[in-house]
């Protein structure tokens, strides 16, 4: 479904990732975890799109199609979506109205028909349901005046109502207490099937307590510098990031 | 690396769609102002005397004023002398719209106007001002069955000069301001509105205004009164063509509303609003005031103003009547090198009057938007309330907006409440809204009439739908 060849990605003069490469299937969990400033969420940005991130080299091919031609509208439409590590207030604008837009626009894409006022509030009522979030949301206006837990937790909702392709989750996990947690990754093992892959961008390795991934990569100074199953998760968790960029450096030394 | 204003910045330029010019004869005055243009004006309107003496009194007393300087809007000189103060479509519409001009009927269904009944909104009358004379009145024998008025103010004062004597100037007099002044001078057309005892006026009264010759100024004056009990919707909408030279527009509306009336006076206000640079466009200078002058009546002003190169204007309420209530709900738009000055008066003089103050203000471009709003409790005003919402909303780093609240509380039973805030809209938002495939224009549309809903709400059906397709038309552009 995705495939990054040799991604080469600055911001300003400063470059971020250094030649990534990553393939995921559908049905597929991966984890990216690394130390802080290792690039993990400047991964997530360029797939999602984020325009204040130049791409030097490699390509990104996502269904076939060359992802980095497309718009960032256009990619969401294309089945993308990205839990923001840091979602974004828009004060005025009802979450109603922003929901109905979002998922009309997905709808046109798929060739589906646009939703109407009361055929968009069954639906979205009942994904509330669900998803155990209070209907108030509704008339909330985006993100506004939310808690860093709701916030996030409207992430995952607008994932399960825009049902997209990819998802990738941007340290939805940081900043959550153990209930909002387990809440968030209800919600993700949910978004799990056969049709979708996951990106799962983390810190910690305790949410991957209750996302179980298939595949566990390294990132570090903008490489992936290790690869391997669920336990490679087990193992930074019992003796930290040092020890594998130690070796980074040590390889890139003996490579150079 | 892109610059974070640019992809905001390309939703600015400017689309105007109303620009274009009907080539029709017309009878124009000469250039120039002397008592002499005012005796023509009144000529070609077959005006009684006393209509001519009260505007040459207000000529002579203009001549003794001097333009005003305390706004925040920078223009040059205007040279009173260099307009034209009388423009007439030659063929003048007479007893039924068969007799309008064909070229008229089409000017104004390109402007989305038809004037043919049949083919109207039901439920709206229109009166269609073109340049300096009313073109059109529909719905007039309908609404005389009610006993409601609906006609233009030159039929008005010839036809009804006992109401129009009685409260023409009423309200805003004809010494009232440099502007005003000019208007009680000059004016040429507008519309008149009688709503008589217990009459609720069945179907919205519009009126279209439309400048298009070349180097005339418009004048237009509007009276609306409300007799005890009845209640009335007005909305007015006006565009003109797009000419490098700035056009004036000095108009003057006067509201009375009698005990337990009501007037709504909605404006969507689309004049030209020049070009990228500022060249050309409305130099729109208006005095709108409104009477509360019976127990528990109602003046609400609602306005959507996205044209002109430079608006002036204070919608006010003078709330006399007690218990009587004056609302202002306004949304200004400012884009290119458009400059707004605008807000509202409120003035509670009766026991228990209350006032509602929202202002949105939208900058874009090198736009530069402020609001200026005067309440004040006198010492009889027991019990008076205001409250105050201002909001301004920035996109990009070149436009500008300013606020300017005057409160004067003599009376100490008053309440008061004011907030206000400043926002940005910022490319993270954009982002966001994308990430969830809504597209750049989409999305500042999202926004932009978010953060008007509040106003637009206040507006009727139809037109809250207009407005909020102005807007966006007035922010489209190229996505970056």
């Amino acid at each position: 479904m995705l495939d990054i060849r040799n991604l080469h990605v600055k911001a300003g003069d400063h470059a971020i990732l250094r030649g990534v490469n990553l393939t995921v299937k559908a049905g597929e969990v991966h984890s990216i975890m690394g130390p802080n400033g290792s690039g993990k969420s400047t991964l997530a940005q360029v797939l999602a799109g984020r325009e204040t991130y130049e791409v030097t080299d490699g390509e990104v091919i996502y269904d076939g199609k060359n992802l980095l031609e497309m718009a960032p509208e256009e990619r969401a439409c294309a089945g993308v979506f990205m839990a923001f590590q840091y979602p974004v207030e828009i004060p005025g604008v009802a979450s109603a109205q922003f929901l109905k837009a979002a998922l009309n626009a997905v709808r046109r894409t798929r060739g589906q028909e646009e939703l109407d006022a009361m055929e968009f509030l069954t639906l979205v009522k009942e994904k509330l349901k669900v998803l155990g979030v209070d209907e108030k949301l509704l008339h909330r206006s985006v993100n506004e005046g939310f808690s860093g837990g709701e916030k996030k937790r409207n992430e995952i909702f607008q994932m399960a109502l825009l049902e997209p392709r990819l998802c990738i989750m941007d340290e939805t996990d940081s900043g959550l207490d153990i209930d909002a947690l387990r809440i968030v990754a209800d919600g993700i093992n949910r978004m799990r099937g056969p049709e979708r892959a996951i990106i799962l961008v983390t810190h910690y390795q305790r949410i991957l307590g209750y996302v179980v991934p298939d595949h566990v990569h390294v990132l570090v100074e903008g490489r992936i510098v290790r690869s391997g199953g669920k336990e490679l998760a087990l193992e930074l968790e019992e003796k930290g990031y040092g020890w594998i960029e130690r070796e980074a450096k040590t390889a890139t030394r003996a490579g150079a | 690396m892109s610059d974070p204003t640019t992809t905001i910045e390309s939703f600015v330029s400017q689309d105007y769609k109303w620009g274009f010019v009907t080539e029709i004869e017309q009878d124009v005055a000469p250039p120039g102002l002397n008592e002499d243009t005012i005796r023509l004006i009144s000529a070609k309107k077959s005006e009684p005397e006393w209509l001519l003496k009260w505007r040459l009194k207000a000529y002579r007393h203009w001549l003794t004023m001097k333009e005003p300087t305390w706004h925040n809007v920078h223009y040059p000189p205007i040279d009173y002398q260099a307009i034209s103060y009388y423009a007439a479509p030659k063929k003048k519409a007479l007893q039924s719209l068969d007799e309008v001009d064909p070229e008229l009927l089409r000017t104004y269904e390109k402007l989305g106007i038809p004037l043919d009944e049949q083919k109207m909104l039901t439920g709206v009358a229109v009166d269609a001002v073109f340049d300096s004379v009313s073109v059109a009145t529909t719905f007039k024998g309908k609404l005389a069955e009610l006993g409601i008025i609906f006609c233009p103010f030159s039929e008005a004062a010839q036809e009804h000069p006992e109401l129009v004597q009685k409260y023409l100037g009423s309200v805003v007099p004809y010494t009232d301001n440099f502007f005003a002044t000019l208007n009680s001078a000059v004016f040429t057309d507008g519309s008149f509105c009688y709503i008589p005892k217990g009459v609720r006026c069945p179907m919205e009264l519009s009126t279209y205004f439309r400048i298009n010759a070349q180097s005339t100024g418009q004048f237009e004056r509007t009276l609306i009164i409300a007799e005890p009990g009845s209640y009335v919707s007005y909305l007015e909408g006006c565009t003109a063509p797009m000419r490098d030279e700035n056009q004036l527009h000095a108009a003057v509306v006067e509201l009375i509303a009698h005990d337990d009336a009501t007037i709504k006076y909605s404006t969507i206000q689309n004049w030209y609003p020049g070009d990228k640079d500022g060249k050309g466009g409305i130099y729109n200078f208006v005095t709108k005031r409104g009477k509360c002058l019976g127990r528990n009546s109602h003046i609400s002003w609602t306005q959507v103003e996205t044209g002109s190169a430079i608006t002036w204007k204070y919608p006010s309420c003078m709330l006399i009547g007690d218990n009587s209530v004056g609302e202002f709900y306004s949304v200004a738009l400012t884009n290119n090198r458009q400059q707004a000055d605008t807000g509202t008066k409120m003035i509670h003089i009766g026991k228990n009057t209350r006032s509602t103050i929202v202002s949105k203000g939208i900058s874009a471009g090198y736009g530069q938007n402020t609001y200026r709003g005067g309440v004040k409790i006198l010492k009889s005003a027991a019990g008076a309330r205001n409250y105050t919402q201002c909001d301004s909303l920035l996109m990009g780093d070149k436009c500008g907006a300013h606020t300017f609240p005057y409160i004067e509380v003599k009376n100490p039973t008053a309440h008061m409440e004011h907030e206000a805030s400043t926002s940005k809209i910022g490319e993270d938002q954009i982002f966001y809204c994308n990430q969830r495939g809504i597209t750049k224009e989409d999305a500042v549309n999202l926004i932009v009439n978010g953060f008007c809903k509040e106003v637009f709400r206040e507006l009727p059906m139809e037109f809250a739908v207009e407005a909020q397709k102005l807007l966006s038309v007035s922010l489209e552009g190229s996505v970056g």
